[in-house]
C-alpha cells in the first residue's frame, strides 16, 4: 500500500534524477485551501525563501486572521498568531527585540488593507525591519466572499451583488504603491503565482523581502495578487485568467521600489 | 545605598520598569498617564540596560507589540488611561488566550466616553471582570502610594510569568500624578535570550540551533473540545490565583462594627476616616484589597463572622466594586452601601465620614 512517504518513482537504483520535491521546511500536511487557491504556491515559495537564505533556526511569522490563519500548520518554522489586523504590530516588537531574527507577517486584503491598515502603515512608514507578505486576491476568503478593498470596480461579491461601485464604496486600494512614498520603506514588489515565470519573479522578491528583514535593511513588502476561485466562483483555470486579464490591469506586476543595494552600501 | 527620591507615580513606573530589567515598553500618549513614556525617553535605558522604547502610532498597536514581545517571552509593558484601556481590551483577550506574561497599566479617568482627564475609579467592571472578549482574567493589583507604583511593577511581571498571563496594575490620575517619597528599587539585568529559552520553552524565539519542534503562539483551537479543554486549563489557573495571590490590608478590622471597603486613592481618604471615627470613639476599620481580582472576598467574610454590622464601598465611580463586596459578605439583610463621588472629584474625608454616619444611625449602629 502506498503512504504518504512512498515516492512515486524512486530515483535510487535508476537512471532517473531527482530535479524537484516537497522543499524541506513545508509539511507534509493536508492544506486546507480550496483547489486552485494561490495561497498553497506561495507557501510553497516562503518555506523555500527561508531554507535557501538558511534562515529556519531564527526565522519567526506572524499569522494574519483569514484563510491564512493556519499558516503555522505548514511550514516548519516559529509562528505567533496575531488578532485581524495587527500583525505588523506584532513583527514591529519583536524584531526591535530580537534584532537578529528574520521577521515577517503573512496577511490578507482583509486583514491588511482594511483593519490593519494604520498598523502596515505605521510599520512602513518607522521603517521597521520586518517584511510583509500581501495576499491580494481582491475578496474576503475565509468570511464567504465579501468586497475588499482591493475589490475591482464592478466585481460581483457577497457585499457587492451589482458590482462594486465606485460613488458607493470607492477604489481599488493601492496599497503597494502607497508604500513606496514613504521613506521607511526599501523594498515593493508586486508578483503574481499565476505562471512559472511569475512563480520564480514572485520567489525572488520574497527572498530579497526576507533578506533585508535578517539583514536589518528597513521595511519589505511583496505583494501577491492571487486567485479565490471560491470566492470568485470560477475554476481554476478560469480564476487565473480572469486575473490576468483584469487584475493585472488594475495592479501591474513589477518591483516599485529597490533600495537593498543602496542600504547595503551603508552598512 | 539606598536609592530615594521624591517622585510623581507615573515616573516611577518607568523607573521600575527599567530597574526590574523590563525589555520592552510600547505606549500611546494620553493624560494622565504620559509622563511614564516621557520619562522612559529621556532616561534612554536602550543605551544602558538595552530595553526597547517605542512610542506606537495606536493603544490598539501598543497592546499588539506587548502581544509580540510577549511571544517572544520577553518582559514587556504598556501603560494607559481609560479610553486608551477600551482599545486594548481585544489584545488582552488574546494575551489571555494565548497565555502570554506582560504587564499593562491603567493610570484610570473619569469616563464614559471622553469623560474627563481627572482622577477616576470606573474601569473597576472594565479592568477587574474581563474586558475582553471571551472567558478570562487578570490579576489586577492596585496601588495606593508612589511607593507601591514603584513595587508592583516587578510584583506584576513576577505574577505574569508565575502564571502566564497577562496582569493588570489598576492605579488612578491621583496616584499617578501625585509626588512622594519612594524607595527606587535596585537595578536588575535584563534576562539574556539563552536565559529565556530556558525558561520560556514555550517562547516563539526561532527554533535556533538546539529545538527541533517549532513554536506555535497562538489562542486559536478550532476544534470544540480542544477549546473547551484550553478554557478548562485556564479556569484552573484564574482559581489557583484565588487560591494562591490574594493580597489586602485590614486597618482596625479586629473590632470593627462598620466597615469601609476602598482601594487605590479612595483608600488613602478611608485611613484618615478610620482615624477621625477611631478618635471619636466608634469602631471603624478599612479593608483595602490590593489585588482586585483575586477579590480578598475571605477578608470580608471573616469580618461578617466577626458580627460586622455594615459595609461602606468608598470608590470614585457610581458604585462596581460594591457588588464584590456585597457578593462576599452573602448576607442579603447586611448592609452594604456605596458612596462614591465622579467627574475628576475626590471625595473629601469629611464626605466619606458624613456617609459612614448615615449608614451607622441608619442601621442603629450609632444613637
Amino acid at each position: 500500500m502506498m503512504t504518504e512517504q512512498t515516492l512515486l518513482l524512486d530515483p535510487a537504483g535508476t537512471e532517473a534524477e531527482k530535479v524537484h520535491g516537497r522543499p524541506r521546511l513545508l509539511l507534509d500536511a493536508t492544506m486546507h485551501y480550496c483547489p486552485g487557491c494561490s495561497h498553497g504556491t506561495v507557501h510553497r515559495l516562503v518555506a523555500e525563501a527561508i531554507d535557501e537564505l538558511e534562515a529556519e533556526e531564527q526565522a519567526i511569522g506572524i499569522t494574519p486572521v483569514g484563510c491564512a490563519a493556519f499558516l503555522y500548520n505548514y511550514i516548519d518554522i516559529d509562528w505567533v498568531q496575531a488578532s485581524h489586523g495587527r500583525a505588523p504590530s506584532v513583527a514591529t516588537a519583536m524584531k526591535r527585540l530580537c534584532p537578529d531574527k528574520l521577521v515577517f507577517t503573512y496577511q490578507g486584503d482583509g486583514d491588511l488593507a482594511a483593519i490593519g491598515t494604520a498598523e502596515a502603515i505605521h510599520a512602513a512608514n518607522r521603517g521597521d525591519n520586518i517584511a510583509i507578505i500581501f495576499i491580494n486576491n481582491a475578496i474576503y476568503g475565509m468570511t464567504g466572499g465579501q468586497m475588499a478593498p482591493t475589490t475591482l470596480l464592478g466585481m460581483k461579491t457577497a457585499t457587492t451583488p451589482m458590482g462594486r461601485d465606485a460613488a458607493l464604496n470607492g477604489y481599488p486600494f493601492k496599497v503597494a504603491d502607497m508604500l513606496t512614498l514613504l521613506d521607511g520603506v526599501t523594498y515593493v514588489a508586486r508578483q503574481s503565482v499565476d505562471t512559472p515565470a511569475h512563480v520564480r519573479q514572485a520567489k525572488k522578491s520574497i527572498k530579497k523581502a526576507f533578506d533585508n528583514s535578517i539583514h536589518n535593511r528597513g521595511f519589505s513588502f511583496v505583494e501577491i495578487v492571487a486567485t479565490c476561485n471560491s470566492g470568485w466562483k470560477m475554476p481554476p483555470v478560469a480564476a487565473n485568467r480572469w486575473m490576468e486579464e483584469n487584475m493585472h490591469a488594475v495592479y501591474p506586476l513589477g518591483e516599485l521600489k529597490d533600495l537593498a543595494a543602496q542600504k547595503a552600501a551603508q552598512e | 545605598m539606598e536609592d530615594i527620591k521624591l517622585m510623581k507615580g507615573n515616573e516611577v513606573l518607568a523607573y521600575a520598569a527599567i530597574r526590574c530589567g523590563a525589555d520592552g515598553y510600547f505606549g500611546y500618549p494620553i493624560t494622565p498617564q504620559s509622563e511614564v513614556l516621557e520619562t522612559l525617553t529621556e532616561l534612554r535605558p536602550w543605551e544602558t540596560t538595552g530595553m526597547v522604547v517605542l512610542q506606537a502610532e495606536s493603544e490598539v498597536a501598543s497592546i499588539n507589540m506587548v502581544y509580540g514581545g510577549a511571544s517572544a517571552g520577553k518582559r514587556v509593558m504598556t501603560s494607559t488611561s481609560s479610553p486608551g484601556l477600551s482599545l486594548m481590551c481585544e489584545g488582552l483577550s488574546y494575551l489571555a488566550g494565548a497565555e502570554l506574561p506582560c504587564v499593562v497599566i491603567d493610570v484610570s479617568r473619569g469616563g464614559p466616553g471622553l469623560g474627563t482627564i481627572q482622577a477616576s475609579q470606573a474601569d473597576y467592571f472594565q479592568v477587574v471582570k474581563g474586558g475582553g472578549h471571551g472567558d478570562y482574567r487578570t490579576p489586577v493589583l492596585a496601588p495606593n502610594s508612589v511607593q507601591e507604583m514603584n513595587d508592583f511593577v516587578e510584583l506584576a511581571f513576577d505574577l505574569a510569568f508565575k502564571y502566564l498571563n497577562p496582569v493588570v496594575i489598576l492605579a488612578d490620575g491621583v496616584i499617578g500624578q501625585m509626588m512622594e517619597k519612594v524607595k527606587l528599587s535596585p537595578q536588575k539585568p535584563r534576562r539574556t535570550e539563552a536565559q529565556i529559552r530556558k525558561e520560556c520553552p514555550w517562547a516563539a524565539l526561532g527554533k535556533g540551533s538546539e529545538r527541533k519542534a517549532r513554536n506555535i503562539v497562538t489562542s486559536c483551537y478550532i476544534d470544540p473540545e480542544t477549546m473547551e479543554r484550553h478554557n478548562r486549563k485556564l479556569q484552573e489557573k484564574y482559581d489557583r490565583m484565588e487560591r494562591d495571590e490574594v493580597r489586602c490590608e485590614e486597618i482596625e478590622t479586629a473590632d470593627a462594627e462598620y466597615i469601609l471597603v476602598a482601594y487605590g486613592v479612595s483608600s488613602r481618604i478611608c485611613a484618615k476616616v478610620v482615624e477621625d471615627a477611631r478618635s471619636e470613639g466608634l469602631r471603624v476599620g478599612l479593608i483595602r484589597p490590593i489585588t482586585l481580582f483575586p477579590f480578598p472576598a475571605g477578608a470580608i467574610r471573616r469580618a461578617v463572622e466577626r458580627g460586622v454590622r455594615g459595609f461602606l464601598s468608598v470608590e470614585l465611580s457610581m458604585g462596581q466594586m460594591i457588588e464584590d463586596v456585597r457578593s462576599a459578605a452573602g448576607d442579603a439583610r447586611l448592609p452594604v452601601r456605596h458612596f462614591g463621588r465622579t467627574g475628576g472629584i475626590i471625595h473629601s474625608p469629611r464626605e466619606v465620614y458624613d456617609a459612614l454616619k448615615r449608614l451607622m444611625t441608619e442601621t442603629g449602629g450609632l444613637q
